[in-house]
């Protein structure tokens, strides 16, 4: 598989790979269309969020994965990434504690 | 007394081609990817905030039943399909570098920024709308929100066009010197635009449908 760091792959070989772009193209047109469509079911909130950032994460790892190409990054992104995982959620759940407790915001 | 002197060649910004030994990847780009982190927490604080302020809010939105009753949730889709576009088409554009086609990189790169003026201006619409009813970001919670995120987005946009733009002017003349290094370039560009989409596909959903 072509890979983005990779220099030594011929242009005619790097032109085989680009069939998995438009794939992830159409996708994530259609994963769009279905959570303007899922919006209009009127589902309860809970489920409705539940969904809708379900799909979100579905596209979100395809642009990571495939433009970004994740899918073949060297470890040391990975390592950055984690990292950054685990402050993201640190930062939004660490509010959450304010609401649990009954703590004015 | 002697000044100590800098060779040109000592000042260059060493593995701008060649992997790092160390990481495995050319510096630059493990610099937009450190770029990128940051960027993370910077849409991930807001984010928080905005959790924060809607699940302690009475109602939300507080004045409708609904967020899509108050936005304009086709002219947004139709935004989301521009941005989801403009991924491909940055994505090609330095898949056509990769294919010594610079042509091809022309057109595509253009139409990544062309794609990128066109959600703005759709942004511009909706933002305008919601002006002239009276509807800024002091309204209430709501609209802060939405003003706030959705500005701090387009100003992202609007970093991409001026990085894009460089590329496909100016910055182009790199090609005929260094054509991998300038290849580089354009897929940190490419990084940092699709995080640009990445941003866009969590906030559609959060902001306009939930």
């Amino acid at each position: 598989m072509a890979t983005a760091h990779e220099t030594t792959t011929s242009p005619e070989d790097f032109k085989k790979h680009l069939g998995k772009y438009y794939v992830v193209f159409v996708a994530l047109l259609c994963l769009t269309l279905i959570t303007v469509g899922v919006s209009y079911l009127r589902l309860n909130r809970p489920l409705a969020i539940t969904v809708a950032l379900v799909i979100a994460c579905v596209k979100a790892g395809m642009v990571a994965g495939v433009f970004m190409h994740l899918i073949s990054e060297r470890k040391v992104i990975y390592a950055v990434l984690i990292l950054t995982v685990a402050f993201f959620f640190l930062v939004l759940l660490l509010p959450m504690f304010t609401i649990v407790d009954g703590s004015s915001v | 007394m002697a000044e100590a002197s800098i060779h040109p060649a000592d000042a260059l910004i060493p593995h701008t081609v060649e992997p790092h030994p160390v990481t495995g990847i050319p510096n630059g780009k493990f610099g937009i990817w450190l770029f990128l982190a940051s960027e993370v927490m910077l849409f991930g604080a807001l984010f928080s905030s905005y959790v924060v302020i809607r699940t302690t809010a009475p109602h939300w939105p507080p004045e409708a039943a609904l967020s899509s009753d108050i936005l304009n949730v086709p002219l947004a889709t139709v935004n989301t399909a521009v941005l989801i576009t403009s991924s491909i088409t940055m994505v090609l554009s330095w898949a056509s570098l990769k294919m010594q086609n610079v042509p091809r990189f022309r057109l595509w790169l253009g139409a990544t920024i062309a794609l990128a003026f066109v959600f703005l201006v759709i942004k511009y619409f909706e933002y305008n709308h919601k002006f002239e009813q009276g509807h800024f970001p002091s309204h209430d919670n709501f609209y802060a929100v939405y003003f706030t995120l959705t500005g701090l987005h387009g100003v992202h946009v609007v970093g991409g066009i001026i990085v894009n733009t460089f590329l496909l002017t100016v910055g182009s003349r790199m090609w005929v010197t260094e054509p991998e290094r300038f290849t580089n370039r354009v897929e940190n560009a490419g990084l940092y635009w699709h995080f640009v989409d990445l941003v866009w596909i969590f906030l559609f959903p959060s902001l306009y449908l939930l």
